[in-house]
């Protein structure tokens, strides 16, 4: 009895202790349901509208479209810069579940570079949230299928097809073209930065980068419906984009194809020219380099290969070349002495194969000297001194002119001044003066400094376009264009623009052109080798750049100069002689003279000449 | 005894309603059975939506549904008694099977859950949300309630055993759960309030060792980004900023069944599964959030009940556990998806997509039903 007493009193106990519990859970659900309610009316029915909103923004995305890039033409419609569809793999870094996992992975599959991945993580940092990274351009269709099928281990990784530039010609035409590449930090500032949204790449050197804005196009935009990963599922509104403008160049792909042959491997810059209106009708610098390896980054090695060479393969010479332009100013020079009344067409000045000023008892050497111990004549006239490339006779010229009156002279013709050429970066040489010499060597003029100038030695460099741009103010008898690689932009010819303005009488004219022609075909001009089996009438000049100063007594001997040591080879010309189609300046780096560029200059106008009689 | 209880009960219970006698045969208890039948088929709705009407896995969250409500009326047969008897044992056993997964186990993502035995693998963590309560119930209601200190200390130590070894698996949510239901046990079997508010006392100052010393750094991050989810608001505050959008945007009358843009559109990540909540709140509005509270006040009332009226202080102390673990689970889940409580794994009972939960979650309510339907029939008799 006590013990089923004890019992019932232990059962109303319990009972009591934890009914009391009970209740206290009841409460305790009761006030912490109402509380969820309660939070879920505040985010639904309180701050609806800022949650509405906030999912629109989820939902609509703008995206912009980026515009294809305008194609580059040569003059008969051969493609020169095209856009080509490549595949590119992108990592969304808030979509890897492990970035670095996937980063591993991806070097597990693909030729991946640390330079792929450091340029990946820059990028990262600069471009808006959620949107995917570039990591590697043009995938091979077996990078394709290895993503394909390791797709479950590459949480992130998307393939995106997109147009990407292609230079169909390699390294042909890729100094004057350039190249695009993906944009860096501070290739676009910020004022720009809307026009480029959506644009992987921008114009980084050469035609590209000058005619940036009108190849460029413009950038669509259109508002979509995507999902969280990004994937566009519906289009609400779209403006179209606009496609950037197509070049034509005056560039004639034969003839670069042409020069391309002759040059081989000799290092050198060629450009031809159409004197009617500047047109370029050929730029070509060796040696060379592929622009498409830019296109979507160069590998550190690659680029170091090309920066480090001694033979500097970026370096596009035709613009950026500087030498000395030795005796192919001999014309100008001779043009400018009849105009300035201190030679006449009948001076005739004795040459003994050297040259002193009065009371000054130092040689100054012919080039002729060392070959034969004597001077070309007698006497020579500027007829004959342009056509042998007299340097007596220039000496005394540029004595009787002086040195403000050279530089005059020269300047006239464009030397050391810009081309304005359509392309970044030209170079402008130097035309030495008394006045520049005081500026930039801070040191007084020397009467013997004037002569050295007078053969185009000395402090004189030119670029290979601004001979060229000379060159054609003595085709055409006065007037030279600003030179330009491009002719029309979407289908609108540009304008020729002149340049130089050089007058003088018709028959001095006729004198200097006489001795360029006599270059080339009189027996003792200097570029006579050039005229064997010739067909059309040629007016030239040469030239033999020094590289390095010779000494009053010393001798030049091209077996004890290293190689970088030796002379340049000039040629500049035009053809026909009389209305001239073509005029061209070839320099051949370090090859000993003139006699190494004229055979290149043969076989461009060799070309040019059959061409035009079609 | 018991049999002689329920044998009886068919004969004398003619007083009783046909439909409520076949009930009792079954033991049924109709008032848990209906919500949870309107939680399960409203849950199907979510999910389908949710999925990106994906018919598959509508058919399998079916079918596993019907597993579950399956092991729930067999579990509802058992007597209280068997219940009682065999709670040591599935304890043990379990306690020695999460040991096993320490060494032994095999998972994913880094977490070492599973058990495979061969011819099956399972999770025994999911066993021990069952285990515990038992077998905690089991040891205090040997003694008379409350219990004394030496009863509570070991109550404790078999809490906290298993408790560990999930949380070292690394599994917080379950680990939570789990900890729960025993300790929810020890609440109702009266523990002081002495002891309950020194040991929150003592929690809150565990909270700085336990920062530095036990949680791993993405549990840290989910807390972190709990107070500040813009700070990391692509990743660990993705999950919290999608789902207050989700539910925020619904408003009063939701955009409409399989018409949320943040769930159709994937911005809300795990919506299929612990996020389920926030397609409800994002295509059916306030409206359908306050339905679903409903149901599962409804539950959590009719679950008390059932503890308030057991027959004996064992049954008492079990059904009073597994609701509150029920609700404990649930109002961590109703937290999370709306930004209060961290991100920790836990579904919203009923609806998340997922079978091994939901199996383990009917076993509980079959075993509140056996306890129900054993003190109807002992009141029938009456």
């Amino acid at each position: 009895m006590v013990r089923q007493l004890n019992q019932m009193q232990d059962w109303a106990r319990e009972t009591r202790i934890i009914h009391g519990r009970i209740v206290v859970l009841a409460l305790m659900m009761l006030v912490i349901m109402a509380g969820l309610l309660y939070r879920y009316f505040v985010l639904q029915v309180l701050q609806n509208d800022q949650y509405r909103a906030q999912s629109d923004r989820n939902r609509i995305a703008v995206r912009t479209v980026a515009p294809t890039r305008g194609v580059i033409v040569d003059r008969n419609g051969s493609l020169l810069a095209i856009n080509q569809p490549s595949f590119t793999l992108a990592v969304t870094p808030e979509r890897a579940d492990d970035l670095a996992q996937t980063l591993t992975t991806l070097r597990e599959l693909l030729d991946l570079s640390d330079q792929d991945i450091a340029l990946f993580l820059d990028t990262r940092k600069r471009r808006r949230a959620m949107s995917p990274v570039p990591i590697k351009y043009r995938l091979s269709d077996e990078d394709r299928a290895l993503i394909a099928v390791n797709k479950h281990r590459l949480s992130g990784v998307s393939v995106a097809s997109e147009l990407t530039r292609f230079y169909p010609e390699g390294d042909l035409v890729g100094h004057a073209l350039g190249y695009v590449g993906r944009i860096g930090i501070d290739d676009v500032d910020d004022t720009k930065k809307d026009e480029y949204r959506g644009i992987t790449h921008i114009g980084k050197v050469g035609l590209e980068a000058y005619y940036e804005d009108v190849l460029k196009g413009g950038v669509g935009v259109s508002r979509v419906e995507t999902n969280a990963r990004g994937v566009e599922l519906d289009v609400i509104d779209r403006i179209e984009p606009i496609a950037g403008s197509e070049l034509s160049l005056h560039l004639d792909l034969g003839l670069q194809r042409t020069v391309a042959q002759a040059m081989g491997d000799m290092r050198g810059a060629v450009v031809a020219i159409d004197p009617s209106n500047g047109g370029i009708l050929a730029a070509f610098s060796n040696p060379r380099y592929d622009p498409n390896k830019f296109v979507n980054g160069i590998s550190f090695d690659d680029y170091a290969a090309l920066r480090d060479s001694r033979d500097s393969p970026l370096l596009n010479r035709v613009i950026q070349g500087q030498y000395p332009p030795a005796s192919t100013i001999k014309p100008m020079l001779g043009l400018q002495g009849l105009n300035r009344n201190v030679i006449s067409i009948d001076t005739r000045i004795a040459d003994p194969g050297w040259y002193s000023l009065p009371g000054d008892p130092r040689r100054y050497r012919d080039w002729i000297l060392r070959l034969r111990g004597t001077g070309h004549a007698d006497d020579m006239n500027l007829r004959e001194s342009i056509a042998q490339s007299c340097d007596v006779f220039f000496y005394d010229l540029a004595h009787r002119l002086g040195i403000d009156a050279l530089a005059e002279s020269l300047d006239e013709f464009g030397i050391g001044s810009l081309t304005g050429v359509d392309l970044p970066s030209e170079k402008r040489g130097i035309l030495p003066s008394s006045e520049w010499k005081k500026r930039v060597i801070g040191s007084n003029w020397y009467g013997g400094e004037t002569l050295i100038v007078g053969i185009g030695q000395g402090y004189t460099l030119a670029t290979p376009l601004q001979l060229a741009v000379a060159t054609s103010a003595l085709a055409t008898r006065g007037t030279a264009y600003k030179p330009k690689l491009v002719a029309s932009v979407a289908g609108t010819a540009l304008p020729p623009e002149p340049l130089l303005d050089v007058t003088a009488p018709a028959d001095y004219w006729s004198e200097v052109v006489a001795g360029m022609v006599d270059t080339v075909f009189s027996p003792r001009g200097t570029a006579a080798g050039m005229r064997t089996g010739i067909t059309y009438s040629v007016a030239g000049k040469t030239g033999t750049a020094q590289v390095v100063g010779i000494a009053q007594d010393a001798t030049y001997d091209e077996d004890i100069l290293s190689e970088y040591q030796r002379e340049h080879g000039w040629f500049v010309g035009f053809a026909p002689a009389e209305n001239p189609e073509i005029v061209l300046a070839v320099l051949t780096e370090n090859t000993g003279g003139g006699s190494t560029a004229y055979p290149v200059a043969r076989a461009m106008l060799d070309y040019w000449m059959k061409q035009n009689e079609q | 005894m018991s049999n002689d209880f329920s044998r009886n009960a068919h004969v004398s219970s003619r007083e009783l309603g046909s439909r409520t006698r076949i009930l009792h045969a079954l033991h049924i208890d109709l008032w848990l059975m209906l919500p949870l039948i309107a939680l399960s088929v409203s849950g199907l709705f979510v999910l389908y939506s949710a999925s990106g009407q994906s018919d598959t896995m509508l058919m399998t969250q079916i079918r596993n549904l019907g597993v579950a409500f399956f092991v729930l009326l067999v579990t509802a047969q058992l007597k209280v008694a068997t219940l009682k008897g065999v709670s040591p044992y599935i304890f043990s056993i379990t306690v020695v099977l999460l040991i096993g997964v320490a060494f032994f186990g095999v998972g994913a993502k880094g977490a070492q859950r599973w058990l495979d035995l061969g011819f099956i693998r399972f999770q025994p963590s999911e066993v021990m949300k069952v285990a515990m309560p038992l077998a905690v119930a089991w040891w205090l209601s040997k003694k008379a309630l409350s219990p004394a200190r030496r009863e509570l200390l070991i109550a404790f130590l078999m809490v906290s055993l298993p408790s560990l070894l999930i949380l070292g698996q690394p599994d917080l949510g379950t680990s939570l759960l789990v900890a729960i239901s025993g300790l929810s046990v020890i609440f109702m079997a009266g523990i002081q309030w002495r002891y309950i508010l020194s040991m929150l006392f003592l929690t809150g100052l565990s909270i700085w060792p336990a920062w530095l010393f036990v949680l791993k750094d993405y549990q840290k991050q989910r807390v972190l980004t709990l107070f500040n989810p813009e700070s990391d608001r692509l990743g660990a505050g993705w999950n919290i900023i999608q789902s207050k959008t989700a539910i925020g945007s619904g408003g009063w009358e939701g955009l409409g069944w399989t018409q949320g843009s943040q769930a159709q559109l994937d911005f809300l990540p795990e919506g299929h599964t612990d996020f389920i909540i926030a397609v409800l709140a994002e295509e059916f509005g306030f409206r359908g959030v306050a339905l679903l509270f409903l149901l599962y006040v409804l539950i959590l009332v009719r679950g008390l009940i059932i503890s308030w009226r057991a027959q004996s202080s064992f049954a008492r102390l079990l059904a009073g556990a597994l609701i509150a673990t029920f609700f404990f689970g649930l109002i961590v889940n109703l937290g999370m998806v709306s930004g209060l409580l961290p991100v920790v794994g836990v579904p919203l009972p009923m609806v998340s997509w997922g079978g091994t939960a939901m199996v383990s979650m009917m076993i509980a309510f079959g075993m509140l039903m056996a306890i129900s339907t054993e003190h109807s029939v002992t009141q029938a008799m009456r």
